[in-house]
């Protein structure tokens, strides 16, 4: 097996909330190897984008170890090692500064690492990133409110894609924006991995898009991770009641289809994260849960083919 | 081109959708790059100051308000050369000391002036009058003015740059430091600002006062005009500051600012770059409105006696030395009120004008 380029370590966040613990992100470990796609799927508010904030050291993480490229990412490493490390945002609308032109937008990360000797280097690299996003010349001099959602989604990958990095973060990086234009990026977020060699960790809720574009998956439920696999893997034979139960929610675009497929509903809420279970996080929602899975919490254990799993009854 | 038809799932009989086995793979066909431009299509290309202006400019009443600034400030560089008169010279004529010229009414003349032109002597007409002292009343109006103006955008400069440093140091830093600065500033409002406004320029009197700034920069202003702008530094900073702080707090929370971060720009570079343009339109907004309001501030510190020395004169000076002849000479104390009012409506009717063209949220 190759080198990982990206090894994540028992990485806890947790959050002070009115003198209250919220364990946003609760002892979650994975590798990305070079040139690989992790998604990363799990219903709102279990800790998907602090994942992402975190190993950006956007956050500062409570605990655990983040390696990128063999050198663990601290606060004095992680300033030399943003520039191999980008972002995509969620919100196309928000990530963007209106005051700016798409010119200075791009041109932002190469400004702050100095990635340009002139002038005319700096405006030829950023036309360059700029047709490699499938923008025009002639939109660098236009402000960011004048572009649809599908277009400054492509500003935003652009700018993340200015310092040529080796891994980038896609924080649901397409579900702003309506199905015909998730197609559309999608497609280029797959053109630009053949194309420049980068990884990402693509963060999503929506599977069937995670399905499209994962070499690999992970599923997180409350701030811990539950099942990781290879894309096909998981989706035909999901080990984890949770991971089951959020495949069995996928949309069959047949009637006749959908009445075969039997659709495991899920009891009750999510559990707040201030007030965690003990034990198995899902134990209160799961159908198979036993006395074993209050007492103790399940840990990722491999089944075969680096197919992990965290159950006790699997 | 195989059919398109022949690559779909069989058809339910009952079903509405378009029959596709009629069309074939040509009607289907990609479009062409022209055609993709043609979907291109975008609105001209505006700024966000352009469209601002734009909206300024339909406003009728901010645009008075501007042309009558306008023309006070040409006014105030204009006058003092064309008048003969200076605000502190006591008329004159011919070389001897007038003093028949008292509290004149516009426009009338003193008997040795009268005499002087019976004559063929030439005499500057007395266009608000004259004052107690002989001298001429429209220059001082005019020097009053200046005065005024100068100390209301001095104030408003001081108030704008501590105002904006503290606000965004605040708010960017957040937590603790935010806490700790924005506690600072609660106490400085909540002291009462015109008792401290009072001590703090007797205060500076004393330990500016006499000739204690004779030889430095600040000789011309005189230690009165120099406590003012002192007052106004420490005390008037704190609105502009919670406003600032408080804009902060809503920009540093888009992804644009995260995402700088993440790319690794600076803090500085980002307050700079992302946080300040985004709340100009409110800083611009507040300061334009902070002049009025430090004119009107100078001028009953000026009418209590606080403000500048004697013979400068301030408009609120002026309105205070006519309060002794008010019946008899009403003029005296029209003049310079009517300058106080023009000049504060002029400023808040375009401060509020121009809240209208760049606050975002009142846009139609």
């Amino acid at each position: 097996m190759d080198e990982p380029l990206l090894k994540v370590e028992d990485l806890k966040q947790y959050f002070k909330v009115k003198k209250m613990q919220l364990k946003a992100v609760d002892g979650v470990s994975f590798t990305i190897r070079p040139n690989e796609t992790l998604g990363l799927v799990g219903e709102s508010g279990c800790g998907k984008t602090t994942v992402g904030r975190s190993i950006l050291r956007l956050y500062e993480p409570t605990g655990g170890h983040v390696y990128f490229k063999g050198e663990e990412v601290t606060d004095k490493s992680i300033k030399h090692l943003r520039k191999d490390m980008q972002m995509v945002f969620q919100d196309p609308y928000s990530s963007l500064n209106p005051r700016m032109t798409v010119e200075d937008i791009i041109g932002e990360p190469l400004d702050t690492h100095h990635l340009y000797k002139n002038k005319k280097e700096r405006y030829e690299e950023i036309l360059h990133l700029m047709s490699l996003v499938g923008l025009n010349a002639e939109h660098a001099t236009r402000y960011a409110h004048e572009f649809s959602g599908g277009q400054r989604q492509r500003i935003g990958i652009a700018r993340a894609l200015a310092t040529h990095p080796s891994f980038i973060i896609c924080d649901e990086p397409v579900s702003a924006l309506d199905v015909s234009i998730q197609a559309q990026v999608i497609n280029m977020f797959e053109d630009l991995k053949t194309s420049l060699g980068i990884s990402y960790l693509f963060i999503a809720h929506d599977l069937l898009v995670v399905q499209h574009i994962s070499d690999r998956i992970a599923v997180m439920y409350l701030g811990k991770i539950v099942e990781i696999a290879d894309t096909a893997d998981l989706y035909d034979n999901p080990l984890h009641p949770y991971t089951r139960s959020l495949l069995s929610a996928i949309p069959i675009p047949d009637p006749e289809e959908a009445k075969k497929q039997e659709r495991i509903i899920l009891e009750g809420d999510v559990p707040s994260p201030l007030h965690m279970p003990s034990g198995c996080p899902f134990r209160t929602r799961c159908r198979y849960a036993t006395e074993q899975c209050s007492a103790e919490c399940p840990s990722l254990t491999d089944r075969g083919d680096g197919h992990l799993s965290a159950c006790w009854n699997q | 081109m195989k059919p398109i038809s022949d690559t779909l799932p069989k058809r339910n009989l009952l079903s509405s959708q378009i029959d596709l086995s009629k069309f074939n793979g040509t009607d289907f066909a990609p479009a062409t790059d022209e055609e993709r431009a043609q979907t291109d299509v975008m609105g001209r290309s505006t700024t966000f100051f352009r469209d601002g202006m734009r909206r300024l400019r339909k406003n009728p009443l901010a645009m008075i308000s501007l042309v009558v600034l306008v023309i006070i400030v040409l006014s105030i560089f204009i006058f003092p050369a064309i008048v003969p008169y200076s605000y502190d010279q006591i008329i004159s004529v011919n070389g001897v000391r007038d003093m028949g010229a008292k509290n004149l009414a516009p426009f009338h003349y003193s008997a040795m002036e009268q005499a002087y032109m019976a004559k063929g002597g030439k005499v500057f007409p007395h266009i608000f009058g004259t004052d107690e002292m002989c001298r001429d009343y429209f220059i001082r109006v005019i020097y009053g003015t200046r005065v005024s103006l100068a100390v209301g955008l001095f104030a408003s400069l001081l108030v704008l740059i501590i105002g904006v440093l503290y606000g965004s140091i605040s708010g960017y830093a957040g937590g603790k430091v935010d806490l700790i600065m924005m506690r600072i500033v609660d106490i400085i409002y909540s002291l009462p600002d015109l008792l401290m406004i009072i001590l703090l320029s007797v205060v500076f009197n004393e330990t500016l006062g006499g000739d204690r700034l004779q030889g430095t920069i600040f000789q011309n202003l005189g230690s009165n005009m120099l406590s003012m702008f002192i007052v106004f530094g420490l005390l008037y900073w704190v609105g502009m500051a919670r406003l600032v702080r408080g804009q902060i707090l809503t920009i540093k929370s888009n992804d644009y600012v995260l995402a700088s971060k993440s790319i690794g720009t600076k803090s500085r570079k980002i307050i700079r770059k992302h946080i300040l343009p985004n709340c100009a339109s409110v800083i611009i907004i507040t300061t334009a409105l902070e002049i009025p309001s430090a004119i009107f501030t100078e001028s009953y510190l000026s009418f209590l006696g606080l403000g500048v020395q004697a013979p400068m004169p301030s408009l609120g000076s002026l309105a205070n030395a006519a309060r002794d002849g008010l019946i008899l000479y009403p003029f005296k104390m029209f003049w310079p009120a009517l300058m106080i009012v023009l000049i504060v409506l002029a400023f808040n009717l375009l401060g509020d004008g121009l809240r209208d063209a760049f606050d975002p949220k009142l846009r139609k």
